[in-house]
């Protein structure tokens, strides 16, 4: 078949792009949160004990995308009031449909695990918190469960250990999930592939790992802290692990699609070419993964003879970039599958909506908010390593090092 | 002396590890054929409704004949005014091919083919001196295709969308909430968000009038009896004469959707 794509026939009811600006985001947050949730894990399931110092952190951050992770949803759809129709009378054929269950069971699971990290530190607070709300406010959050015996911490423990390893499917689940959603539109060339939920799942651990250093970082610097050197190694390589599985992937199933050459590789040969180029080659292949490859692999490879600071900045720079890399990633499958027609003769043109309800400003805001959450829990619980690190003015007296706390390390 | 009940032969620990054990397998493998039996059940509870359907119980069908259509859009007026689609969206649309001696095809379908179509020849990227007559030309009526194992159907988180006992594909626009997955999931560009209802929505084979026996206000505009629907399951209606007698096909037929719309003289470049 001939196909003059250029020429350009866009089928009437195609002239619109439906799924926008907050379909993109959707992915990107769940994302942040799979991969947030996996460097927790690795500190308290796998015991990578260099970890620690953003563990707890992680974990929080994870929670507060996944509370936000519905927002872009709803903001989407034309029915929002109906939204819970999704779990009172699902469709048991539709993927959509799982959603609701697997997202509440993931932020269930996030709760439960988050909770019994600060168990013990909700009770040493209801008694020692300087302002008597705020000690109000730790007695409720520990939910009237005050014991703090060696025994008890023992049983959080399991529980929690028992929670992860529940947590990491389903984290992957949620995720996996995304990419099915649209790996299984058989309509859609550009989408239609099995590897996208693996591709989905890859880079949402990248972004979810990326987002923890270059928190970690920024935080650090900002507050004038000191860096863990060994935490923020074991940050770049594991991201640059998977780094490597993702775009691999990734360019496996291009590679796939230009080899095979169906009828429909013309049209996604010359999306890829015009549409998407800046998008795909320029951010997602070249600024997004191969400088970080080579930027993260250098810290990787070189370990013991890279400086500190040389080793921090290339993890934030490299951070930000796979920030970036991932968000195009998620706009180049989103939109680059609407920006061509089902007829497979022609193209649609997008223009970014500013002020609207899936406008970029309503975009903006949903993604600050789980930082504005973050920020509002770091007030309340310690998020970057254990109770000693929360400011001494915020407790009644002084809290002797440490303590209290016999046998809480095993927690953090 | 040892009785059975006091000696235990596995330990409380082993028991509960066991029943655990038990318990997730169960989980697991049962949630796995659940979902595997739940993605095909309905479509098979349909067809076996189809098989076991009462006699008089009719099934219908459509069959566009492309080699009659002569593009003067009436079906596209008639199908906006009976239905009130809003301006930008088509339930019905009517697509213009024209082949070229290079081997260049232009199609198009300008605002649907409501207006008809120019009398002058598509516009080309092409320098004055190469204009060429074009070798060959014609016109592919579209609609919703009813398919039989439908994505949209599948795809619907709510149930919104459904097949009625008579094969067509609706919309609950009671239960729709607008997601668009199931615009995403059509292969045809057939359903489009409504803008004044914020729901799916796409052609009916007008079953508003087909239930009461009169035909799709398309099917009863067009003047070149380009399009026919009917009865299928009757043997001696038009519908089932035509199929009986001509050779037809269907819209992207390796999508495996089974559509029950038909086209009689489908060009291997129409998609």
């Amino acid at each position: 078949m001939n196909h003059f794509v250029t020429e350009g026939y866009v089928l009437p009811n195609q002239m619109h792009i439906y799924w926008t600006t907050m379909i993109v985001l959707y992915p990107y947050i769940t994302g942040i949160v799979a991969g947030a949730f996996i460097i927790s894990s690795l500190h308290h399931v796998f015991d990578r004990h260099e970890l620690e110092p953003v563990s707890r952190f992680a974990m929080i951050m994870a929670f507060a995308f996944l509370l936000f992770a519905t927002l872009p949803l709803m903001a989407h759809l034309g029915h929002p009031e109906r939204a819970f129709n999704m779990m009172f009378t699902p469709n048991a054929t539709s993927a959509m449909a799982g959603f609701g269950f697997i997202y509440s069971t993931y932020l269930l699971i996030l709760a439960v695990e988050i909770w019994l990290l600060y168990r013990a530190d909700f009770v040493f607070l209801s008694q020692n918190a300087r302002h008597p709300l705020m000690r109000k406010l730790y007695w409720l959050l520990a939910l009237g469960v005050m014991d703090v015996s060696p025994e008890a911490k023992a049983l959080d423990r399991k529980v929690m250990i028992f929670l992860a390893s529940i947590g990491i499917p389903a984290a992957c689940g949620l995720h996996g999930y995304v990419g099915f959603i649209f790996g299984a539109i058989k309509a859609n060339p550009w989408w239609a592939s099995p590897l996208m939920p693996v591709i989905f799942l890859l880079s949402a651990i990248v972004s979810g790992i990326a987002m923890v250093l270059v928190c970690y970082l920024v935080v650090q610097w900002v507050k004038g802290r000191e860096i863990n050197g060994a935490c923020v190694f074991a940050l770049i390589e594991s991201v640059w692990y998977f780094l490597i599985i993702d775009v691999t992937l990734e360019l496996l199933e291009l590679l796939n699609h230009a080899y095979m050459a169906n009828e429909d590789w013309e049209i996604l040969k010359a999306l890829i070419t015009t549409k998407l180029f800046t998008s795909f080659f320029i951010i997602q292949i070249l600024l997004g993964s191969v400088i970080p490859f080579f930027l993260l692999g250098s810290v990787v490879v070189f370990k013991d003879r890279i400086s500190p600071s040389v080793r921090n900045a290339f993890g934030a720079f490299g951070g930000v970039l796979l920030l970036m890399q991932v968000a195009a990633m998620r706009w180049n499958v989103v939109m680059g599958g609407q920006m061509f027609s089902k007829s497979l003769r022609g193209f649609l043109n997008f223009d970014v909506e500013i002020y609207g309800r899936e406008g970029l400003i309503v975009a903006g805001l949903v993604l600050c908010l789980p930082f504005v959450t973050m920020f509002v829990i770091s007030r309340i619980l310690p998020l970057w390593g254990p109770l000693s690190t929360f400011p001494k003015e915020w407790m009644k007296e002084v809290v002797p090092e440490r303590k209290p706390l016999k046998g809480y390390s095993k927690f953090s | 002396m040892t009785s059975p009940w006091t000696q235990s032969e596995i330990s409380r620990r082993e028991f509960f590890e066991k029943c655990a054990e038990t318990g997730a397998q169960t989980f697991v493998f049962g949630g796995l054929f659940l979902t595997t039996a739940n993605l095909r059940l309905p479509q098979e509870g349909e067809r076996a409704a189809a098989a076991g359907k009462e006699p008089d119980q009719a099934i219908y069908g459509f069959v566009v004949d492309t080699t009659t259509c002569i593009g003067c859009g009436s079906c596209v007026r008639a199908c906006k005014a009976e239905n009130e689609v809003p301006d930008g969206f088509n339930r019905t649309w009517v697509e213009q091919y024209t082949f070229f001696p290079n081997g260049e095809v232009i199609v198009n379908s300008p605002m649907g083919g409501e207006n008809g179509f120019p009398e002058n020849l598509p516009e080309r990227n092409l320098p004055k001196e190469l204009e060429q007559l074009p070798v060959r030309g014609f016109f592919v009526p579209k609609l919703c295709n009813h398919c039989t194992d439908t994505p949209c159907i599948q795809v619907c988180p709510v149930g919104a969308s459904f097949v009625t006992k008579e094969g067509v594909v609706l919309i609950d626009d009671e239960r729709c909430v607008g997601c668009g997955y199931c615009v995403q999931a059509c292969p045809f560009g057939s359903r489009f968000l409504n803008p004044d209802t914020m729901c799916a929505d796409k052609c009916t084979w007008c079953y508003h009038r087909i239930t009461k026996g009169l035909m799709p206000a398309c099917v009863q505009a067009c003047p070149a009896k380009a399009r026919i629907f009917g009865n299928v399951s009757d043997p001696n209606s038009e519908i089932s004469r035509i199929l009986a007698t001509n050779r037809v096909q269907v819209l992207k037929s390796y999508l495996g959707t089974r559509p029950r719309t038909r086209y009689i003289g489908l060009d291997s470049e129409v998609v």
